[in-house]
């Protein structure tokens, strides 16, 4: 992948090709002769070599993925060159250990895993297992090589490749699929398409959980465990339909499948309670808990069973033998399952992999702390039943049931555990794109994306991969369809940045009609001559400087060297049409605008910031490889008035123009204001040692805030070019001037219908100064040190309109404060940004882009307008249906962003992905994305609370879910009493996350939020990419005290509930805005010594912002967690130092969500009975 | 007795006075018909070597309407300590300082030889004189350069304690804070809004450290004003600082697109210079310095358009009332010019471009402040560069030739009353029993200001006699006039210089040819010019042109002695023979005629001829002509194209140019390098007498000429040709001599 970056667009593409090829080649020899690599090849090769042949061409995989015909010329080109990159992907495939070579595996295991499945044999399962587990680098790069072969290749072969869950798996599935279909209703393809890819495993969490979950852990623990092996190949086709990630299906497929052994397997995972049997086992088995522990777990929290699942679990053994009872409990399983049977032989060990994770759930269980204590009741995963009987499976427990008031806390669907499932079941795989409507692992998941013709899911999430066909189900299911987009995200250093395509004067190939860019889906027709959009089916000629042949398959022969026919993020360089005035834009500029007033400089700000800014100005972002940036800079301090500088290279000294007429603001100097960092670095030194020394005597208290950004405005205007301003202000600003603001805050509104005009800006002045500035592309970044109320609703109108961020650090002090406030300050001022962007949303016809949530400003229904757009802010956007939409076409999106690059460069950002489309609410359930899902509704309900007021919205909240839940229960489920909770698999996590959202400070204050903080949070969340949400809303706890010293892992997090802290231990919680260190009263004096540097827990000081550096492993371990964590996050985090029984714990206190919360928030387990109550409501 | 020439000579020198008439027709309706009025010129501040200032107030008469003061036309009775006071006939006792009085030991303004009288008076703190530079940066690098220089050079020129100030302006304007070290300030004002005094004073921060500074302490510390503005300090203090400052001045940064003129904000510039003055220095001398290179472009005042292809309002615009900014930018700038004069300060304007400049509009700004007025091609010449200095030049005593808020009381007696006065000069509306509700230019008022005065600057003022004819005054009686001129001294002093001037009343009837004998008609000429000026600011030309032709005639009827239908008849006594003269030449001056000028230059022009005295304003109406030629001594010849002769050298000086012209045979022999050869020394020295006399001129004069150094049939010959009397024309020349 590297070597295509360095190649550039198009080109690149068509060298590495050749490398590949030619690499291949050899190792098809048998006797590659670079040692590794050839050889893994080869061992590859083994199975495919027929195919290999035929298929030189995918040679490519690696980069592309797909097959292509790539001209086998090319191959001759510097294979050297390519080589490295080629090797990593090389060594994947060595793992399947190609026979043959052995030298280059390295992994026995592995070798034998492999060969297994070349052979089909039932064991693959075990294997398969094993090898991933080992060697998880090997396995991505394994999956691309594989991928291609297996799509020619037989069934056995894609035995071997489910392994890799590589894109062709999926298509061998696909198409076996659809053929066992015939028979099986048409659903299954979908789940099909799921099981193979990285994705199944998560899903079926349930499922696999019994068949798997004994899998795997045989494999890891004692690998061996033969007959576990056979059994799990049966086992393993079940869990293929149980892919379809519902766990009702599962069950239902298991008896369809009849295997009965196989379906003992599945129903577990599907009936969790009867199959949950299979858990306890695995429970008890120590085995699982080390390797699998974090995934099983997740498994039983779907199924949000009732303590007494768990005593029947304890009877069966693993999945094999639960699956019987499990299969009468599966009413209704769905289609899929049936044309699994054929398949189940060859594909069983792939699947039986991929769910193996799911079984090590219950050996996870065991594992973590809490569950250590009732491993056993846990397994009824499906069903909660808060109040009533459990569910019918776990028969034999009903009385237990019956105490429905005492509802364990850990029977209930722990977010940590679904966590720790997905992270082990597919961050070891790389998530390759190619397939349609693929659910991506969980944002909690570490994981390479592979672009292989879908944006990847750093850039867009959705809610849901399967989109309801018509607006009656999407309506029914209350579901909203919604993407998460995040255009300029930061990809992790080992993924591919989107190549950049120049089609020179012509620009980008769009369609007639509806204006789409050429991407993957637009098909060429005519021999290549025209190509049909894929959005609205409008034939376009193709521009005779595009025109290419097309292959047998309809592909254009250069599918491969152009990034928008195979990829699924590009960009194309736009040409003069696309900008402003018609003129190619400047390079922006950045403004740097200090409030020198009283407060300002007396609590040292303006030092700090100036001290700061003359070392950070050499870090403007640059583009690409460039030695300067290209971003001019300019400085404005201001109280009443504005001191703006003029710090052109050819003074000696700077000058200061005071612009006193702050009703009508104007730039006063042209030359000399923005300049270039290195032409007049001197003289900028010069004044930003000068500014704190002029302003030291200031006595002005008073500021204004609206010329502030006027004048940024003017500034940019008159120099013709995009930009940001740094504005850095303290106070309210009353001074007599435009915007200015009164004093408004009044806490007695709260709870009342005037609530929301809290959240209102208080004049409609900054709506139309923020207006201006998107039309300049003048995007304004805030931050905010206030000592008081200084309306952070109005002041923030502009820089979330223009698509800014806000930094709020209430009452500053530059001891505790400034490494905060400068790491922000270093990161906001040299993230990638992008200006005077515009995105828009294309969807196939059937559905549309209605609703939009996020900072930036929209003049029309359709163009998103930001002034600037960095890595970090996030767009959700959401669709309903104008029509239908067609299973056979799914639905695609393109999201297009026209933005200025940092070096003045005007740029298109495609993003395309591609969506399943389903006439079975199943399918749309058992696609979703909880996390997404939360994003969406948190910034609908914070939306929400601008215009009704809060408990209006958090009524409608807990109503939609209830109605998404209900449905579920009705369509989806199997029939049961209607005492039972059963919650989807995908969104099991629905009621505890949403209990979050409800308890957070915008929807829920408690007395101590000022209104400040909910407006602060209530911007900050609509612009949050679902990562943030998710740990905003559902922080991080991570017992410190566990953490592995030796190992530069974090400890496995903890659910967030008081009972789960230990007086002894000490933990650390973070939510992407704190970080808290809580230390329990009894924790060892060592460790506090440690630590802290102090002997005693009473020694530990409050006011400590950083935790002191001592040179002990403990200490250097903790400080590294809260560096990695920092590192994670967009904005520095606050350290807070807690003890326990100290004041400050009732601040911590709140971030224990799953409790009940001071300001009324319910506990989780409340909430859980609250939300059942609704569905039941709802259902009768 | 003298002459009346001697007489009138000796009384301007001693008394900075010229009346038309010297003896005054004793009623009204004789005076009336004399045609020119009684009137007179008056240099307030006329250099007098030989007056010491004295050291004391002046003695006041005690009548609150009176309020003249003692002088040696007042009868004193010396045992009694009492004096009556020779307007009003107050009899008012001497104060106590006085007490020692006596036929023996008169104070000096009972002397008769000191009927001007300076008193230096202590009263108020006293404040430094001020300089606000106001300077247009949207000039050419080079024109930009040469300012800067000059403006450096100029520091050095200030009293030490003086203070500067400086405000630059282009698109917009800046008002430099001079007291800061480090980073120079400013203040950037935007140049299209026009701001209050108020606003001004705000937005400078001079508002708020005002009021407590007042209320905390009482005025105690003189020094307190000077801290208070930022914006004016002392020059000894921030002369290095200014220096840099001037020098790191760039051109005005903002884009001029092809076809543009650059934005210059002149009229805010000038508010904001106004304004700061107004809330920091009211009633102290402070002059603030227009430096302009082009019209004002943009906001307030503005003159015309940015539009290149739109030109600078002409004549013939103006005729059509097609100069669509101009009566907005006149009011913006009387207004100014108001404000500055009620604050006692003055503005002066250098501007210097090759095209117009807006000084039609802004001629108010120096002509009611009594201000300067400068206009050259470019800042880079040496007219301007001369000119500038000799703002600050010197007199024999070491110093400045300039004074301050000067106010102009004048008191008359009882058969006399005021009717007005020309000049740099606003009125004061002091209404009095002397207050003549005629008005012959600025009147309604017996006094007036003159914000900025020097020792040259000279005001025409017009009296009527009131006196009806039914109530002779008694033989020997005598007529005065006081001229009490307060002004604030270049030493920042306080000065009280008081002119008391008698005349003999006659009656028309019976002693016309007194009264005929001591007319003055050179005074008379520029009385009846300044009228005539001061009409054609308001009237067509025509009409002025018409009146003056009537004046004339009825002036020649009176006096003129002819027989009917006989034009050889006309004789014109000594005493008004060059009068006719002169309305001829007035006739054609540029300040009646403006075709071939400019609005810019007639303003010019006309602000000069109201503001010179006598003899200046003579050489103005009448451009004098010298020949040289081997036939003799360089002589005055006539403004004649009969003058212009082969083999004479002509020097003529119209006071705003200095052209020297070659005779056809001169210009030959010069061509052919007589001049350097040994044997032609003479035409060597004849060569250079002109030079030399026209050197002299040049040196002295305010502002200075435009020299031409020509010869026959040069192009710039038509500086001359354009001035004499065209009695010999191509059409006429062979005529002539037939």
């Amino acid at each position: 992948m590297s070597v295509n970056q360095q190649a550039h667009t198009g080109p690149p593409y068509g060298q590495p090709q050749p490398g590949y090829q030619g690499y291949q080649q050899p190792a098809y020899g048998g006797q590659p002769l670079p040692g590794v690599p050839q050889s893994q090849y080869g061992a590859y090769n083994g199975p495919m070599p027929g195919y290999q042949q035929p298929v030189p061409p995918q040679g490519y995989f690696p980069s592309l993925g797909f097959p292509s015909k790539g001209s086998p010329v090319s191959l001759n080109s510097d294979t050297s060159s390519l080589a490295p990159n080629f090797i990593g992907s090389l060594r994947a495939p060595p793992t399947s250990g190609a026979p043959p070579p052995a030298s280059g595996a390295s992994l026995p295991s592995g070798h034998l895993a492999y060969s297994q499945f070349g052979h089909g044999d039932v064991q693959n399962g075990i294997p398969t297992s094993a090898a991933p587990m080992q060697r998880p680098p090997a396995s991505q790069p394994f999956l691309p090589g594989s991928a291609p072969t297996p799509v020619s290749q037989t069934s056995t072969f894609q035995q071997y490749g489910p392994p890799p869950a590589s894109v062709q798996q999926l298509s061998n599935h696909m198409a076996g699929m659809t053929i066992g279909s015939t028979t099986a209703s048409a659903p299954p393809p979908a789940g099909l398409g799921y099981g193979p890819p990285t994705s199944v495993p998560p899903v079926s969490g349930s499922f696999s959980t019994t068949g798997s979950g004994l899998y795997t852990p045989y494999t890891a623990s004692q690998g061996p465990p033969p007959t576990s092996v056979s059994q799990g190949l049966p086992l393993a086709q079940p869990p293929f339909p149980g892919q379809p990630i519902s766990t009702q299906r599962l069950p239902t497929q298991v008896p369809g499948f009849a295997p009965p052994p196989s379906s003992t397997g599945i129903g577990p995972s599907s009936y969790p309670p009867t199959t949950g049997a299979p858990r306890p086992p695995t429970m008890s088995g120590p085995p699982l808990p080390g390797q699998t522990a974090a995934g099983p777990p997740a498994s039983q929290p779907n199924h949000v069973s009732s303590p007494p699942p768990p005593a029947t679990m304890a009877g069966p053994h693993p999945g094999p033998h639960p699956g019987p009872p499990m299969s009468g409990l599966h009413g209704p399983p769905p289609p899929t399952h049936p044309p699994q049977p054929g398949y189940q032989m060859q594909q069983n060990g792939s699947f039986g992999q991929v769910r193996g994770p799911q079984p090590n759930y219950g050996g996870a269980y065991p594992g973590t702390p809490n569950y250590g204590s009732q491993p056993g009741p846990p397994p009824p995963p499906k069903r909660l039943d808060p109040d009533s009987i459990p569910s019918p499976q776990l028969n034999e427990l009903p009385p237990q049931q019956k105490p429905r008031h005492r509802i364990d806390p850990d029977a209930i669907p722990s977010p940590i555990q679904v966590i720790e499932d997905d992270r082990s079941n597919r961050g070891s795989e790389p998530f390759v794109t190619g397939v349609r409507g693929q659910v991506p692992p969980l944002v909690t998941t570490n994981f390479v994306v592979k672009d292989q013709g879908n944006a990847s899911p750093r850039y867009i999430r959705c809610t849901s991969y399967n989109i309801p066909c018509t607006s009656d189900m999407a309506k029914q299911s209350q579901v909203p369809l919604a993407a998460v987009i995040k255009p300029l995200a930061t990809l992790p250093p080992e993924e591919t940045l989107p190549y950049l395509v120049d089609h020179g004067e012509s620009g980008p190939v769009r369609c007639n009609r509806c204006k789409a860019y050429m991407c993957p889906f637009m098909q060429f027709i005519e021999g290549g001559r025209r190509f049909q959009c894929c959005f609205c089916s409008c034939v376009t000629e193709v521009p005779p400087h595009y025109f290419q042949h097309l292959d047998h398959t309809g592909k254009r022969v250069d599918f491969y060297d152009r990034p928008e026919l195979s990829l699924g993020s590009y960009e194309f360089l736009a040409t003069v049409d696309y900008c402003k005035n018609n003129k190619f834009p400047s390079p922006p500029a950045f403004i740097f605008m200090i409030d020198v007033s009283y407060n300002a400089v007396k609590s040292g700000l303006v030092r700090l910031i100036c001290e700061e800014l003359k070392s950070l100005i050499d870090f403007l972002p640059r583009e690409g490889n460039m030695e300067e940036s290209a971003i001019r800079v300019g400085f404005v301090t201001y109280n009443k008035v504005l001191h703006f500088y003029n710090v052109k290279s050819s003074l000696a000294q700077p000058q200061m123009m005071v612009v006193s007429d702050v009703a009508d603001m104007f730039v006063p100097l042209l030359d000399g204001f923005l300049v270039n960092v290195n032409e007049s670095r001197t003289v900028i030194a010069s004044l930003l040692d000068q500014i704190p020394e002029m302003f030291a005597d200031t006595r002005e208290t008073e500021t204004v805030f609206a010329p502030v950004i006027q004048a940024g405005l003017e500034a940019l205007k008159a120099a013709e070019c995009a930009g940001k301003l740094f504005i850095f202000h303290t106070s309210l600003p009353i001074a007599e001037a435009p915007g200015k603001l009164k004093n408004r805050d009044d806490k007695k509104l709260i709870n009342t219908d005037k609530e929301k005009t809290l959240f209102q800006p208080q004049t409609s002045f900054y709506n139309n100064l923020a207006k201006d500035c998107v039309a300049q592309g003048c995007c304004v970044d805030l931050f905010l040190f206030p000592n008081q109320y200084l309306d952070v609703a109005t002041l923030g109108v502009v820089t979330y309109q223009t698509g800014g961020s806000i930094y709020k650090y209430a009452y500053f002090q530059l001891e505790t404060d400034q490494d905060r406030f400068l790491n922000d300050l270093r990161r906001d001022v040299q993230k990638e940004v992008g200006f005077d962007a515009v995105m828009r949303v294309r969807t196939s016809t059937g559905i549309r882009a209605t609703d939009f949530f996020g900072a930036f400003y929209m003049s029309n229904t359709t163009d998103v307008e930001m002034a600037g757009l960095d890595c970090d802010k996030t767009i959700t956007v959401e669709f309903k249906h104008d029509d239908k939409l067609s299973e056979d076409s799914g639905a695609l999106l393109q999201c297009a962003l026209l933005y200025t690059s940092c070096a003045g460069q005007r740029r298109l950002r495609i993003h395309n992905l591609s969506l399943n489309c389903c006439t079975q609410l199943a399918d749309l359930y058992r696609n979703c994305e909880t996390d997404t899902l939360i994003n969406y509704l948190a910034k609908h309900a914070y939306r929400g609370v601008l215009g009704s007021p809060v408990k209006t919205v958090r009524d409608a909240l807990i109503n939609q879910c209830a109605q998404i839940l209900a449905c579920y229960r009705k369509n989806c489920a199997s029939p049961s009493s209607a005492g039972q909770l059963i919650l989807p698999e995908c969104m099991k996590l629905l009621p505890v996350y949403l209990n979050c959202v409800l308890k957070s400070d915008v929807l829920q204050p408690g007395p101590e939020v000022t209104t400040d903080d909910r407006a602060y949070i209530r911007q900050l969340v609509t612009s949050m990419d679902v990562a943030e949400t998710n740990v905003f809303f559902y922080p991080r706890l991570l017992p410190l005290t566990k953490a592995e010293v030796d190992s530069d892992s974090l400890p496995a997090a903890i659910r967030n509930s008081e009972e789960r802290l230990s007086k002894s231990d000490i933990y650390l919680l973070e939510n992407g805005l704190n970080i808290f260190v809580w230390v329990g009263v009894n924790v060892q004096q060592s460790l506090i010594q440690n630590l802290f540097g102090v002997s005693s827990f009473s020694q530990i000081s409050n006011a400590l912002s950083t935790l002191p550096v001592l040179e002990n492993s403990f200490s250097k371990k903790v400080r590294s967690i809260v560096d990695m964590l920092q590192v994670q996050r967009s904005r520095n985090m606050k350290l807070i130092i807690v003890k326990q029984e100290d004041k400050l714990e009732m601040l911590f206190k709140h971030f224990l969500v799953e409790d009940k919360s001071l300001s009324g928030g319910a506990s989780y387990v409340d909430f859980l009975c609250h939300m059942h109550k609704e569905i039941r409501q709802l259902l009768s | 007795m003298a002459t009346y020439l001697e007489f009138i000579q000796q009384n301007e020198e001693r008394d900075g006075v010229r009346f038309s008439w010297n003896v005054w027709p004793s009623s009204r309706l004789e005076a009336t018909r004399m045609v020119v009025p009684l009137a007179c010129l008056l240099t307030p501040l006329k250099e007098r070597l030989d007056l010491p200032p004295v050291q004391y107030e002046p003695v006041l008469c005690s009548r609150p309407t009176c309020k003249a003061v003692l002088n040696p036309l007042c009868q004193v009775d010396y045992r009694a300590k009492l004096w009556a006071c020779n307007f009003c006939f107050q009899r008012n006792q001497f104060p106590p300082a006085y007490a020692g009085i006596s036929e023996v030991n008169q104070p000096a303004e009972l002397m008769p030889q000191f009927s001007t009288i300076e008193y230096i008076v202590q009263r108020g703190p006293q404040t430094p004189l001020i300089f606000l530079y106001v300077v247009d940066t949207c000039l050419e690098e080079e024109d930009l350069q040469a300012l800067k220089e000059s403006l450096q050079m100029s520091l050095s020129l200030l009293p030490a304690d003086a203070l500067v100030g400086l405000i630059t302006f282009g698109r917009m304007v800046q008002v430099h804070e001079l007291s800061c070290e480090g980073i120079s300030k400013s203040y950037v004002f935007r140049g299209t809004k026009d701001l209050t005094a108020k606003q001004i004073q705000d937005m400078l921060g001079l508002s708020r450290p005002a009021v407590p500074i007042q209320q905390g302490r009482p005025l105690q510390t003189p020094e307190q004003p000077v801290i208070s503005s930022r914006f004016l300090q002392p020059v000894h203090k921030i002369d290095m600082n200014l220096t840099d400052l001037l020098g790191e001045l760039q051109r005005d940064p903002w884009p001029v697109t092809q076809g543009k003129r650059p934005l210059r904000s002149t009229g805010v510039a000038l508010s904001i210079a106004v304004g700061l003055l107004e809330g920091t220095f009211p009633n102290t001398g402070a002059r603030i310095m227009l430096f302009t290179g082009g019209p004002p472009t943009q906001g307030p005042g503005m003159v015309v358009g940015d539009e290149l292809k739109t030109p600078i309002r002409s004549w013939h615009d103006i005729e059509k009332d097609n100069a669509r900014f101009m009566k907005k930018a006149t009011k913006h700038y009387e207004t100014l010019a108001n404000r500055t004069a009620a604050n006692g300060h003055c503005i002066d304007i250098y501007a210097c471009a090759l095209d117009q400049t807006g000084l039609l509009e802004m001629k108010c700004c120096a002509n009611l402040t009594g201000g300067h007025m400068v206009m050259g091609d470019s800042f880079n010449t040496s007219l301007f560069k001369q000119t500038f200095q000799r703002v600050f030049n010197k007199g024999f005593n070491g110093e400045f030739r300039m004074a301050f808020g000067a106010s102009l009381d004048v008191k008359t007696s009882r058969e006399l009353k005021i009717a007005g006065a020309i000049g740099p000069c606003i009125s004061l509306n002091a209404k009095g029993p002397c207050v003549s509700e005629n008005e012959l230019g600025i009147g309604g008022t017996s006094q007036w200001k003159i914000c900025s005065l020097d020792p040259s600057t000279t005001l025409a003022i017009y009296f009527e006699v009131v006196n009806q004819h039914n109530a002779p005054i008694p033989q020997g009686g005598r007529g005065a006039v006081q001229f009490v001129t307060q002004y604030q001294h270049s030493s920042t002093q306080k000065r009280i210089r008081v002119t008391t001037i008698a005349r003999n009343w006659a009656d028309a009837q019976s002693q016309l040819q007194h009264i005929e004998a001591a007319f003055d008609q050179e005074a008379a000429a520029v009385l009846m010019a300044r009228l005539g000026v001061y009409r054609a600011e308001s009237e067509e030309g025509p009409d002025v042109l018409r009146w003056l032709d009537r004046q004339l005639i009825r002036l020649c009827q009176k006096f003129g002695q002819y027989n009917k239908d006989d034009p050889n008849s006309f004789r014109l006594s000594e005493s008004f023979s060059l009068y006719p003269q002169f309305m001829f030449h007035l006739r054609r001056s540029p300040f009646l005629q403006v075709f071939n000028n400019s609005p810019d230059e007639s303003s010019y022009y006309r602000h000069h001829f109201a503001r010179q005295d006598l003899t200046q304003s003579l050489i103005m109406i009448q451009p004098i002509l010298y020949a040289y030629s081997f036939h003799g001594p360089p002589e005055p010849v006539l403004l004649d194209s009969s003058s212009i002769l082969p083999d004479r050298i002509l020097l003529m000086d119209t006071f705003f140019q200095i052209v020297i012209y070659l005779g056809e045979t001169i210009a030959q022999w010069q061509k052919a390098g007589y001049q350097d050869m040994p044997e032609y020394e003479n035409f060597k020295h004849l060569l250079q007498a002109p030079l030399d006399d026209a050197q002299e001129i040049l040196q002295t004069r305010f502002p200075m000429p435009r020299y031409i150094h020509t010869e026959h049939g040069g192009s710039q010959a038509r500086f001359l040709l354009s001035k004499v009397n065209p009695s010999q024309t191509h059409n006429n020349l062979y005529a002539w001599g037939q």
